[in-house]
C-alpha cells in the first residue's frame, strides 16, 4: 500500500481525497479541484470502497458499502413489507378450514393467489429474511467503510488548514485590513460561550463543536445490528418459549417448558363487562352504541413449586409460591417465564349427572355424576345397580366409518357408552347417550339412563412465554436511540480563523442546519472588525450533508 | 363538563381558522426579504391566537381526560384530534425557531382540517377494553401523535417549497402531482362537509343485506346510497334507493362514503379551478414570493431530523414495549406494527438519500409529501379498511 504524503509534511492514507491535517486536495483527487465547493463528505478521506475494486472481496465489499444499494434495500423491504398487509397474515385467520380453503373461500381467485405466492406468510419467507439479513449486511459494511477514515481524519485535522480548502468552504469570507488583538480576544470569548472547543496554532483558530454528533450514525447501526442478532437468537434453543395453557376453574396444571418444576391452579376466572350504572357515567353514549363492552377479563391463581425430586407418576408434593391475579396487561412472572391473560372459554361443561330409571315405571335407583375430565369406569348404586362407563367420547362425532367418535378431549358434546346393571338384567343393558339423542343398539331396553343436570366451570387460556432475548432487543433499541438523537439534535460546526498577513480568512463548515451556523457567526463575530463571511452555494444547491 | 369540554374544542377550532387570515396578511405585509427580522404586527396576533387556540385545545384534552379517567387518545376521534393539536404544537415551536408566518399559512389549514376530519367519527367518551387498561397508552400513543404531527411540519414546509419552486407557466408532471396533492386536501374536506351536512339534515336509511358468508344482516346509511350493500333492500321509506350494488365481500357503506367524498372533492375542486382560473398551486404561488427557499428546506429537514426519533421512540419501541406486555410479544406484523415500520423505513431512506445522494430541495420535498400519505394511510386506512388489533370504532 503506497501512502502519499502531503506537502505540509502529513503521510496520508492511499485514496484520500483530502489530506487528514491540512485539508490540501491531494492530487489523486483531481476531479474535485474544479468544484467551487469541495465536498467534504467524510472528510475526504480514504474510503476502501472508492479505493480498491480488484478482489472479489472488494466488489462484495463495494456493493454492500454503497448507500443506493442501502436505500434500495429499505424501499423493497418496505414495499414487500406493505403486500403482507393487504390480506390478513395465517396467523391471524381462524382455524375452521384449511389456510389454502380459508383465502379462497373469503378472497376468491385473489385470495388463491395471495396463498400461492405464499404472502399469507410473508414475513417470514424465505425472501423476506433474506432482505433484512442484507440490510443488516448493508449495515455491517456501511458503517466500516465509513467510521476508521472518517475518525482518522477528524482526529488528525490541524488548526492550520490550506488555503484551498478554506476557499473552497461553503462558508468563507476574508476580511482585509487590520484585526485588532482585543477582536481576536472577544471573537474567542464569543466562540467559548458558544460552548466551542478551541485549538490555537500560531494567532490561527479552529473552534469546533459536537464532533461526536458525527458518530451518531455509527451507534445507531451499531443498535441496529444488536436488535437483529436479538431477534435471531429468538431460534437458539431455549431462548423463546411460546406455550398455550388452558387450566380449568379449581384444576391445577403443570406449566409446560418448566420441567415440572411448576404449578398452576385456577381458582376462578372472571370476565367483567362495563355496567353503565355503576361504572362511570360518562361512558353512557359509548355502551349503548356498542353494547357489552369487556372490562376486566382476570384469572385468580396460586403457582406452585415442586418440593424435592419427584419420581416420574408419582404425585409432586407442591409448595405454594404465590396467589396472584392474571388480568391482561399484568401477566405472572416467575423465574424467566411470564403468564399472560389471552383467552378464555366460559361454562364449559364439567359435569354431568344421570338417574337409573325404569323406563316404563318411572322408578329412579339412584344417579351418578360423571366428571367428564375424569371419568370413572363404574359407578355403583345401591341394591345391586350399577353403570358401568363402556366408552366416553368428550366430542363426540360420527366418524367417516358411521362409529362414534371424538373430535377432541374438551367435553364440548360429550357421549357416553352405559351398561346398566339391574338385579332383572345382571348381565347388563347397553345404552348410547348423547346429548339430545339416545340410541339403544342392542334393541329395546328396560331401563335408562335420564339426563339429571350439569355443571360447569369457566377456563382459562394462558400464555406461557419465556423470551431471553429481550435483553439484547431491548439492548439494541437503546443503543439505536442514542445514536439516532446524537445525529439528529446535535449539529457538528467548525470554524477556521487564520491570518493571512493582513487578512484574515473566515471560513465555517457543518453536517446540517446551515441556517444555524450562520446565526451564530453572526454572533460570534460581532463586535468586531471581522467580517461576516459569505455562503458560496445559491439558493437550490443546498447544503452538502454526511453521514448515513 | 361533557358540554365545557367540548365547547373549548370548537373555540379551539374556531381560533386556529381565526389564525390563518392573519398568517396570510404577515406574508403580504412583509417587504423586506430578511425571513429572521421583524416578525410583523400581524403574525404576531397570528401566533397568539394559534397559542391560544392550542391552549384551548389543552383544555378539551385535559377535561376530557378528567371525566374519562383515561387520556382521551383511545379511538380514531380522540386520536385524531389529539394528532392535530400536537401538529399545532410542533408548528408553533417550529414558528419561534424561523419565524416564518407562511408555514402557518399551510399548516393551520391541514391541522383544521385534521381536526375536523377527526370529528366524523363518533365522539363518544368509550370506556377502555382491558388491552388498553395501562399507562403504556398515554405513553405509547401520545409520543406517536407528536412524532408523526412533527413530520407533518416537514409535510407543510414541502409544500411551501413545491409552490415555490415549481414553474406554473407551463404543464408538467410536477404541476399535474401538485394539483394532485391539492385535491386530497380538498377531497378531506369534500368528506368532511358532506358527512356533516347530512348528518345536520339527519338523513338514515336503513338496508337489509346479505353478507360474504349469506348472513342477513342490516346496515344503516348516513349518506345517500349511491353504491348500495350485497341484495340489499331499503328499509327506510323515502329514501334514496341504490344505483348499483356490490357483492358482498366489499363494505358498501365505506365505498359509498368514499365516492361521495371523492366526488364532493371534485366538485370543489372544478368551483374553485374556475373561480381562480389557474391551478390551486398557481393561485398559492404569490404567498410564497419571499420566502426563501433554503429555509423552508431546512425547515422540512430539520422537522424529519427532529420527527424521526420521536415516531421511533413511540411508534416503534414504546409500541414494542407495550406489546409485549399487553400481547405477550413485542412484534407480531399486525397491520399497524407493519406500517409504523414501513413509516420508519421511509423516513430512514428520506435520511439516507438526503445525506449522502444530495436529494435536497424539490426531491427531498416531494419525499416528504410521500411521507405524509403513508402517516395517514397508518391512520386512516390500516383502522378503517385492513382490520387489525388496532382497528378503533370507526363508523
Amino acid at each position: 500500500m503506497n501512502q502519499v504524503k502531503c506537502d505540509c509534511g502529513h503521510v496520508n492514507p492511499h485514496g484520500t481525497i483530502l489530506c487528514e491535517a491540512c485539508g490540501k486536495i491531494i492530487e489523486d483527487g483531481t476531479q474535485i479541484t474544479a468544484e467551487p465547493v469541495i465536498d467534504m463528505r467524510y472528510e475526504g478521506s480514504a474510503r476502501r470502497s472508492q479505493t480498491y475494486n480488484k478482489s472479489m472481496i472488494d466488489k462484495v465489499w463495494n456493493f454492500f458499502s454503497s448507500v443506493k444499494v442501502g436505500v434500495w434495500l429499505i424501499i423493497v423491504t418496505l414495499i414487500a413489507s406493505s403486500l403482507g398487509t393487504i390480506l390478513p397474515q395465517e396467523m391471524y385467520i381462524p382455524t375452521i378450514m384449511p389456510v389454502a380453503e380459508y383465502y379462497e373461500d373469503q378472497y376468491g381467485w385473489f385470495g388463491r393467489l395471495y396463498y400461492d405466492l405464499g404472502f399469507h406468510n410473508l414475513y417470514s419467507s424465505w425472501w423476506y429474511l433474506l432482505l433484512i439479513a442484507a440490510i443488516g449486511v448493508s449495515l455491517v459494511i456501511c458503517s466500516l467503510d465509513r467510521v476508521v477514515p472518517l475518525y482518522r481524519a477528524l482526529k488528525k485535522q490541524r488548526v492550520i488548514r490550506h488555503e484551498s480548502f478554506l476557499q473552497r468552504q461553503r462558508i468563507y469570507g476574508i476580511t482585509t485590513g487590520s484585526v485588532s488583538d482585543q477582536s481576536y480576544e472577544l471573537v474567542k470569548e464569543q466562540l467559548k460561550k458558544k460552548r466551542y472547543n478551541i485549538r490555537e496554532d500560531n494567532g490561527n483558530v479552529l473552534a469546533e463543536k459536537g464532533r461526536f454528533s458525527r458518530w451518531g450514525p455509527y451507534v445507531n447501526h451499531v443498535g441496529l445490528i444488536i436488535f437483529l442478532i436479538g431477534s435471531m437468537l429468538r431460534f437458539v434453543p431455549g431462548m423463546y418459549i411460546d406455550e398455550i395453557l388452558w387450566v380449568r376453574e379449581g384444576e391445577t396444571k403443570v406449566i409446560p417448558e418448566t420441567d415440572g418444576q411448576y404449578y398452576l391452579k385456577n381458582v376462578d376466572f372472571k370476565l367483567e363487562v362495563y355496567d353503565k350504572e355503576t361504572d362511570n357515567e360518562a361512558f353512557g353514549d359509548a355502551l349503548d352504541n356498542a353494547g357489552m363492552v369487556a372490562k376486566n377479563y382476570q384469572s385468580d391463581v396460586i403457582l406452585y413449586k415442586t418440593k424435592g425430586n419427584t419420581v416420574a407418576g408419582d404425585e409432586p408434593e407442591l409448595e405454594e409460591v404465590e396467589s396472584s391475579s392474571i388480568r391482561v396487561n399484568q401477566p405472572l412472572k416467575f423465574e424467566k417465564f411470564a403468564l399472560y391473560q389471552v383467552n378464555y372459554k366460559l361454562d364449559e361443561l364439567f359435569k354431568m349427572s344421570f338417574l337409573l330409571t325404569n323406563k316404563s315405571t318411572g322408578e329412579t335407583f339412584g344417579d351418578i355424576t360423571i366428571n367428564l375430565n375424569d371419568p370413572e369406569k363404574l359407578y355403583e348404586l345401591d341394591n345391586d345397580y350399577s353403570v358401568e362407563l363402556m366408552s366416553y367420547f368428550p366430542d363426540f362425532e360420527f366418524g367417516e366409518d358411521g362409529n362414534p367418535t371424538t373430535k377432541s378431549r374438551v367435553p364440548n358434546n360429550p357421549a357416553f357408552v352405559f351398561k346398566m346393571y339391574s338385579p332383572e338384567k345382571p348381565e347388563g343393558e347397553v345404552s348410547f347417550v348423547a346429548i339430545q339423542q339416545t340410541i339403544e343398539p342392542l334393541g329395546d331396553n328396560e331401563y335408562k339412563m335420564a339426563f339429571n343436570g350439569i355443571e360447569t366451570k369457566d377456563v382459562t387460556g394462558l400464555t406461557v412465554r419465556k423470551d431471553l432475548t429481550l435483553w439484547i432487543i431491548g439492548f439494541g433499541g437503546l443503543i439505536f436511540m442514542i445514536g439516532v438523537v446524537q445525529g439528529a439534535y446535535w449539529n457538528h460546526r467548525r470554524i477556521w480563523i487564520q491570518r493571512k498577513g493582513d487578512e484574515v480568512w473566515v471560513a465555517a463548515h457543518t453536517n446540517k442546519n446551515w441556517f444555524g451556523l450562520k446565526k451564530e457567526i453572526q454572533l460570534v463575530l460581532a463586535g468586531t472588525e471581522i467580517k461576516e463571511p459569505m455562503d458560496q452555494m445559491k439558493e437550490n444547491q443546498v447544503d452538502e450533508g454526511e453521514k448515513d | 363538563m361533557i358540554t365545557l369540554s367540548e365547547n373549548l374544542l370548537y373555540i379551539a377550532f374556531i381560533l386556529y381558522l381565526l389564525s390563518i387570515p392573519f398568517f396570510g396578511g404577515a406574508i403580504k405585509q412583509k417587504r423586506n426579504l430578511d425571513h429572521q427580522q421583524n416578525s410583523s404586527k400581524w403574525s404576531t396576533i397570528g401566533i397568539v391566537i394559534s397559542i391560544l387556540g392550542f391552549a384551548a385545545q389543552l383544555g378539551f384534552f385535559f377535561t376530557r381526560w378528567s371525566i374519562a379517567g383515561h387520556a382521551p387518545v383511545s379511538n380514531l376521534f380522540e386520536f385524531t384530534t389529539f394528532f392535530g393539536m400536537c401538529l399545532v404544537g410542533a408548528f408553533i415551536i417550529i414558528y419561534f425557531i424561523y419565524k416564518t408566518p407562511l408555514l402557518g399559512l399551510f399548516t393551520m389549514p391541514i391541522a383544521l382540517l385534521v381536526i375536523a376530519f377527526a370529528s366524523m367519527f363518533p365522539t363518544d367518551i368509550s370506556p377502555l377494553i382491558p388491552a388498553l387498561q395501562s399507562d403504556w397508552l398515554h405513553i405509547h400513543v401520545t409520543t406517536v401523535a407528536l412524532g408523526e404531527a412533527i413530520l407533518a411540519v416537514s409535510f407543510g414546509a414541502a409544500l411551501i417549497y413545491l409552490v415555490k419552486v415549481i414553474d406554473q407557466t407551463k404543464n408538467s408532471k410536477s404541476t399535474t402531482w401538485l394539483e394532485v396533492v391539492m385535491y386530497g386536501l380538498i377531497a378531506t374536506l369534500g368528506f368532511v362537509i358532506v358527512v356533516s351536512a347530512f348528518s345536520f339534515a339527519d338523513y338514515k336509511a336503513e338496508f337489509n343485506w346479505v353478507d360474504k358468508n349469506d348472513n342477513e344482516a342490516k346496515v344503516e346509511y348516513h349518506l345517500p346510497a349511491l353504491v348500495g350493500p350485497n341484495q340489499g333492500e331499503l328499509l327506510t321509506d323515502g329514501k334514496m334507493e341504490p344505483l348499483v350494488s356490490v357483492p358482498g365481500i366489499i363494505n358498501a357503506k365505506k365505498l359509498n362514503t368514499v365516492i361521495w367524498s371523492f366526488g364532493a372533492g371534485i366538485l370543489l375542486y372544478g368551483l374553485l379551478r374556475l373561480v381562480l382560473r389557474k391551478r390551486i398551486g398557481a393561485a398559492l404561488k404569490p404567498f410564497t414570493k419571499n420566502i426563501n427557499l433554503d429555509l423552508v428546506d431546512e425547515i422540512s429537514y430539520r422537522s424529519v431530523l427532529i420527527g424521526f426519533p420521536v415516531f421511533t421512540l413511540g411508534g416503534l419501541i414504546f409500541a414494542m414495549i407495550w406489546a409485549q406486555i399487553a400481547w405477550t410479544r413485542f412484534w407480531g406484523w399486525d397491520p399497524k406494527e407493519v406500517w409504523a415500520l414501513i413509516t420508519w423505513l421511509f423516513y430512514a431512506a428520506f435520511l439516507h438519500l438526503r445525506l449522502s445522494k444530495g436529494w435536497h430541495g424539490e426531491k427531498s420535498a416531494w419525499l416528504a409529501v410521500i411521507g405524509f400519505i403513508i402517516i395517514m394511510f397508518n391512520l386512516v386506512a390500516v383502522n378503517l379498511v385492513i382490520a387489525g388489533l388496532h382497528s378503533y370504532a370507526g363508523s
